[in-house]
Parts: structure tokens; sequence; C-alpha cells
């Protein structure tokens, strides 16, 4: 048996050049990009006034406001948060339900497969994108100032975001459908409108479906959140009782959408399934 | 002239269609009763949400009539027919956006550190005990949960108006929503070189940094860049409690009527959202390749 010889370090060198003689820009650039990271990082702190003072004030404070919030209580207002909830699930509900009937048909303008023109798909889908790129709060504040404060300003909110939202999905999920199908109801003779109701919809009615499922979970979170500015629902006495340091009601108030949303969770993911079960099966 | 569809015999015809008849009444029946479950649902709901139609209809002219306001100047003229007139605060607003910028930033990179430092005890394959895995897991939960405008709010209160409590804000959510993706990523890593870092009589923290970290790192890049997409357009909102950004002057000119106000403040807003997309999308086709560009 004879030992491993040492490798010699010239003929590596040779035989392996790029390992030991990499370029400078390759060996300089991730050092240079993470001081690039750190350098923003540091700047951002000094702009915005982060001193270890504050910081340290801040969370003493934040430390009484939680042994404060302990233990969650509502005190005598239950019935009111209870119909406040109510208001939040109906306003998800609602809005996202508006904003699908009023998104697929438009949606079928943006998809390549239904209007191959360029000329009417490409103003559609900037449409869209300029809905999507507005914030959903920005929207409940221009709502109010039309219908006033209120949950019916936070319904047509959320259906003027989520359309923007629904859109775009459901067109990406009508240009991911069969062709074939099409092609049969046409070659039988089917008027366009036809097609689209006998070969695209049952295709893609249980995505749309999942998809609009899957919002109105997750505008159970945003209905609490555009009630912070006004516009009803659970969000709204949230912000009154943080902003009246009533601590312990708002622990039960953020207790109570954690239990809504996990409850919302568990029953459209019972749903999705089942209808996605039952395309399974048809 | 034979046609070419061969038919059954009458009875053995009449069975088939009799059962696909009762095939389609069943199923009509189903989508039916669904369909009238939902309606009842909205009903409920329309209830709730206090939907009122006429007032609806009565005002939806103010809402088609927002925009034609936001988009006219003082004196009556459109906007884009006197540029400097509309974006007469550019300086201040570009400032504030600024500020918004750096807020999703510093907030951003504050989640990846907490969510780095977290993820590896919350994923299911290197966690080095089920009841720390239990514990981080609920916390971040929590934190993905909870809004983080709300935290906002209450950060508002502790640390005092300002940029502060945005930043911490989202620094929170954020290392709740990171977590978990990274913890996922985590879960879809190969076990075979943490094994053998093991075997080489490695500890726990080594035999993540050499095993698990090479193999997740650009991952964990990609997720951080989506996130801070998502921040930015948080932040932009942040304002209106007052933590800080652009979302406290666009709430004083949407509060006040200051009409051109608006729509300068939005398009620059929407304008700076879609370069920030176009750029981080940029970035990752550039570090990760092609497939990798959404």
């Amino acid at each position: 048996m004879r030992p491993i010889e040492a490798p010699d370090p010239a003929a590596l060198r040779d035989r392996y050049p790029q390992m030991f003689d990499r370029p400078a820009s390759a060996r300089l650039a991730l050092p240079a990009m993470l001081l690039l990271v750190l350098a923003i990082f540091v700047f951002g702190l000094v702009d915005l006034d982060f001193s270890p003072a504050r910081l340290v004030a801040g969370l003493r404070q934040l430390g009484w406001i939680t042994l404060m919030m302990l233990p969650p209580d509502p005190g005598s207002s239950l019935p009111t948060y209870l119909k406040a909830l109510g208001e939040t699930l109906s306003i998800a509900v609602l809005g996202t339900t508006v904003a699908a009937v009023a998104a697929l048909p438009i949606s079928l303008l943006a998809a390549r497969n239904v209007v191959p023109s360029v000329i009417v798909r490409f103003p559609v889908r900037r449409f869209f994108d300029t809905i999507r790129g507005v914030d959903q709060l920005i929207w409940a504040l221009v709502w109010i100032n039309v219908v006033g404060l209120g949950p019916f300003a936070g319904v047509l909110a959320i259906a003027v975001s989520d359309f923007g939202a629904l859109g775009k999905l459901f067109s990406e999920a009508i240009e991911g459908a069969d062709r074939k199908q099409v092609e049969g109801v046409r070659a039988s003779g089917g008027h366009v409108l036809h097609e689209i109701r006998f070969g695209l919809l049952p295709q893609v009615l249980p995505v749309i479906a999942g998809q609009v499922l899957y919002f109105i979970e997750s505008n159970t979170r945003s209905a609490t959140i555009i009630g912070i500015v006004g516009a009803g629902g659970i969000g709204l006495q949230l912000a009154e009782q943080i902003r009246v340091l009533e601590w312990q009601k708002v622990s039960f108030l953020i207790l109570m959408i954690l239990v809504a949303v996990a409850a919302i969770d568990w029953i459209s993911s019972k749903l999705r399934f089942a209808i996605i079960g039952r395309r399974a099966m048809a | 002239m034979s046609s070419a569809i061969s038919l059954l015999p009458g009875p053995q015809l009449a069975a088939l269609t009799d059962a696909y008849h009762r095939a389609l009444v069943r199923r009509r029946l189903r989508v039916l009763i669904s369909a009238a479950l939902f309606m009842v649902v909205l009903l409920v709901a329309c209830f709730g949400a206090e939907v009122n139609l006429k007032t609806f209809f009565t005002y939806f002219g103010n809402f088609v009539s927002y925009f034609d306001r936001i988009l006219k100047l003082d004196d009556g003229t459109r906007v884009w027919t006197n540029i400097p007139e509309w974006f007469w605060g550019l300086h201040k607003w570009l400032r504030m956006l600024g500020e918004t910028l750096l807020i999703s930033y510093v907030g951003t990179l504050l989640g990846t550190v907490f969510a780095f430092c977290l993820n590896f005890l919350a994923a299911e394959n290197t966690s080095p005990a089920p009841w720390l895995r239990f514990g981080v897991r609920r916390l971040l939960e929590f934190a993905r949960t909870v809004p983080g405008i709300v935290f906002a709010l209450i950060f508002v209160m502790a640390f005092g108006l300002g940029p502060m409590a945005g930043v911490l804000a989202i620094a929170l959510h954020s290392t709740g929503a990171l977590g978990k993706l990274f913890s996922e990523v985590v879960e879809n890593a190969d076990m075979r070189p943490v094994e053998g870092i093991r075997s080489t009589g490695a500890n726990w923290l080594s035999s993540m940094r050499f095993a698990v970290l090479p193999q997740v790192i650009a991952g964990y890049a990609s997720y951080t860049l989506l996130r801070f997409e998502i921040n930015v357009r948080e932040a932009s909102v942040m304002g209106f409690v007052g933590a800080g950004g652009i979302g406290q002057e666009l709430l004083v000119a949407i509060r006040k009527f200051y009409y051109s106000d608006v729509s300068a403040i939005l398009v620059l807003v929407v304008v700076t959202v879609f370069l920030i997309d176009i750029g981080t999308g940029w970035l990752r086709g550039r570090l990760f390749g092609e497939e990798a560009r959404t």
C-alpha cells in the first residue's frame, strides 16, 4: 500500500487556470454586492431616524403594551364585535363575487386564444395592470369619498381592486385551456359564443371557481385592513380600540380575526377540494 | 343510403338514454342546489355589508366624475396641459417616495435576516427538536396572519409616529411570510449532503452552513426579491396610519380634496411600483437565469 501523493500545486495551477486565476470582476462581484446591500441598509437606518435609544424605549413600551393585552377581554362589546366580524366576512364574499362576475367577460377580451387581435388585448391588459397597481386601501379611500363611510365602500373597494387581479388570472386560465374542444364546437358549426360556452367555459370554470374561493379567503384578511381607513367591518373596531388604548379589547379582536381567518381557510380548502374532485369525476 | 352511425336496438337504447337523463338530472340538481345556497349566502352578505343599491346608483356618477375631477387642475384645465403645475410638489413627493422605498428595503432586509435565523428551526427535516419547531411555526404563523398595517398601528403607539414603526411592521410581517417560504425551500433540499457533513463529526450549525445553505440560497434570494416588490406596495400605504412614506401625503390629498395632487401622487406610486417590478424581474433573470423571470 502506498500513501496518496501530495498534489503538486504548480501542476494543478497549470491544469485548472480558471480556478486559480479568476478575473477580478468575478472575485469581487459578491463582496461588492454585499457591501452595496449593507451600505444602503445603513443609509436607510440613518435616514429613517433609527437610534438605539428610540428602539429601546419603543421596545419597553411595546413590552408594556403586550402585558396590558393579557388576558384578552371584549368587555361588554362582544355583540358589536361579532356583528363587525359578520360585516367583514360579508364584505369579503360580496366584494369577491362582484369582482369575479365583472372580470369574467372582460378577461375573455384579454385572452390570446379568444381575441387574437393585439389592438384589443393590449389596452385591456394594461387596464387590469393599472387597477392592480393601485392599492386596495387607496380604492377604499376613493369609494368612501363617493358612497360615504361604511361597509358598502369596503365592498366596492375590494370589488374594484380584485377586478384587476382576477381579470389577469382568468385570462391566464383561459389561455391555458385546450384548443381541441373549441375546434370541435367550431367544426360542428358553432357560433363564436357557442365555442366559448361549450368549448372553453367547461374547462376553465373549475379553475376559476378555485381562484375565486382562494380570493375570498385572502380577502377576509384584506377586509380587516380596509376597515382601518373607515370602510366598516372589524378593522374599524380594531383601529378605534388601538387609538383609545383599550389593549385587552385589541388583543381580543386580533384573536377573533385569527380564528375567523383560520375557519375560512378550512372551509374554502374543503370546498376547493370538492370542486376539483367533481371535475375529476365528470 | 345507410347511416354511418349504427343505432342500438330499441330496448337497449331506451335503458341507456334513461340512465343518461337520470345522470343529467342529478348533476343539474346538484348545480342548482349549490347555486341556490350561494345566492342565499350572497343575500345574507348583502344585509351584513349594508349594501344600498340606491346610494350606489345615486352616487355612481360621483365615482366616474371623481376621475374626471382628479384629472383637472384648480383652474379647470386638464392636468396634462400643464405638467409643471400638476407635479408642483414633485421635489417633496420624490423625497417621500424615496423614504417609502427605503422603508420597504430596510424592512425586507430585517425580515429576511430574522426569517433566515428562524427557518432552519421551523423546517421538518432540519429542526433540532419537535417542540422548538412547533413554537417557531406558531410564531411565524402569527406574524404572517396579522396584517402588516395592524402591526404598524400598534407600533406607532409604541415607537411614536414616523417611518420607524413602518419599518418594524414590515419587518415583522415579512419575517412571518418569508419564514414559511424559506422553511419550505429547506424541506425540499437534498438531505444526503447533511448526512455527509454529519458523518465527519460536525455539529448542527456547521451542517446547516455547509450542507443546506448552498442548496437553498438561490431560492431565498428569489423569494426575498418577490417580497421586496410586495413590501413596496405595502409601504406606500403605511403612511395612512402615520408610519411614514408617501401614504401620508396621499391620505391628506384625498381627505382634503386636493384633486390634482391625488392623481399626481397616484401616477408616481403606480410608476414606481411598475419600475420596481420590472427591476426585480430583471435582477431575478440576471441572478437565476431566464426561466426564473416571472
